[in-house]
C-alpha cells in the first residue's frame, strides 16, 4: 500500500514538474540568467513555481502537522539537525554550480529520463555517482568524529 | 533561446508539486525530497528501499502519463554538452547530498516548514546557480 502511495505521489510530482515547465533546462536556466532582465528574454516562471509549490506545502504541513502520526506510517520522519554548519553552505554552493551548468536538478532528471533521451541517462548517471561520493565521504567524516569520541 | 513566461501553468505546476510534498508527508510522514530519496536507492538498502525506487518510477513514468493523455509532451532542450552534463550531474548528485537536500527538499518543504537551515541552503544554491549560468552564458 505504502508503496503505491509513493509511485503515484512521484507521478503527481513529475507531473507538477512538466505542467510548470521546470522539467525544460532552458526555461530554467532562462530564469536563472538574470543578465537576460535587461536584454530580453529572461522567463520569470520559476518564480511563481516556488511560490505555487511552497504555498500549498507551507499549508497542508500545517493541517498535517495537528494529527499526532500520518495516515500510513507510525510517525513523521523530519530532519534531525536544525544547525548551521559548514556543509550547509557548501554542499548547495556546489550544487548550485552543476545546477547553473546545466539547469537540471534532481526532480527533473528523473522526470526527464522519461523522454528517453541518452544524454538525461548521462546526467543521472553522473548525479548518482556523485550522490554515492557524498555519501561516502560523510560516512567516513561521521567515523572519524565518533573516533575522536565527539558526538555528532 | 527565449522561452515563454508561463505564470499560470507555472503557478498550477508549483500547486501541483506542493500537492504531492504533502500527500507523502500526510500519508507516509516523509519529506519529498527528491536528492534524499534518490540518494537512499543506493546500497546499503534498508526496508523503507521499495517505496523509493516506486517514488522515483513515478516521476519517469509522469512523461508517460502525459504523452499518452495528451498526445505531446512539453519541450526539452539542453543546452549543454556531454562533457558539461557528466560535470553538471556529478556537482548536483554531490552537493544535494552533501547539503542534506536540493531544491525539492530544501527549496519547497524545507522553506515551506520555515527551517532555517533550508532557507540558507536555497539562498546560496540559488546564488550560485545564478553566477554559474552567467560565466557560462556571458563570460566563456
Amino acid at each position: 500500500m505504502i508503496v503505491l502511495v509513493q509511485f503515484i505521489v512521484g507521478i503527481v510530482f513529475g507531473l507538477g514538474l512538466l505542467l510548470s515547465g521546470m522539467s525544460n533546462p532552458q526555461k530554467v536556466l532562462n530564469f536563472l540568467d538574470l543578465a537576460a532582465i535587461r536584454s530580453g528574454g529572461w522567463d520569470p516562471s520559476l518564480i511563481l513555481v516556488m511560490a505555487g509549490a511552497v504555498g500549498v506545502t507551507f499549508a497542508g504541513f500545517r493541517l498535517i502537522f495537528r494529527r499526532q502520526r500520518p495516515l500510513l506510517s507510525d510517525r513523521f520522519q523530519l530532519p534531525p539537525s536544525q544547525t548551521l554548519d559548514w556543509r550547509i553552505a557548501t554542499g548547495p554552493a556546489i550544487f548550485g554550480i552543476g545546477w547553473g551548468l546545466a539547469g537540471i536538478c534532481p526532480g527533473p532528471a528523473f522526470v526527464d529520463l522519461g523522454y528517453g533521451s541518452p544524454a538525461i541517462a548521462l546526467f543521472v548517471i553522473a548525479m548518482m555517482i556523485g550522490m554515492a561520493a557524498a555519501r561516502m565521504l560523510a560516512n567516513r567524516q561521521h567515523r572519524g568524529s565518533m573516533a575522536m569520541g565527539q558526538s555528532s | 533561446m527565449i522561452t515563454e513566461y508561463t505564470a499560470l501553468t507555472a503557478l498550477a505546476g508549483g500547486a501541483l508539486i506542493g500537492a504531492a510534498a504533502v500527500m507523502l508527508m500526510g500519508l507516509t510522514g516523509r519529506i519529498a525530497g527528491v536528492s534524499g530519496i534518490a540518494a537512499q536507492m543506493l546500497p546499503p538498502w534498508d526496508g523503507a528501499v521499495a517505496g523509493r525506487f516506486a517514488f522515483v518510477a513515478g516521476l519517469v513514468i509522469a512523461a508517460l502519463v502525459v504523452r499518452v493523455t495528451t498526445g505531446s509532451l512539453p519541450p526539452l532542450t539542453l543546452e549543454a554538452g556531454p562533457i558539461a552534463l557528466v560535470a553538471a550531474g556529478l556537482l548536483v548528485g554531490f552537493g544535494a547530498v552533501w547539503g542534506n537536500g536540493c531544491t525539492s527538499g530544501h527549496g519547497v518543504c524545507g522553506i515551506a516548514s520555515l527551517s532555517s537551515r533550508s532557507i540558507v541552503a536555497t539562498l546560496v544554491f540559488m546564488a550560485t546557480a545564478v553566477a554559474t549560468t552567467f560565466l557560462v552564458r556571458h563570460v566563456m
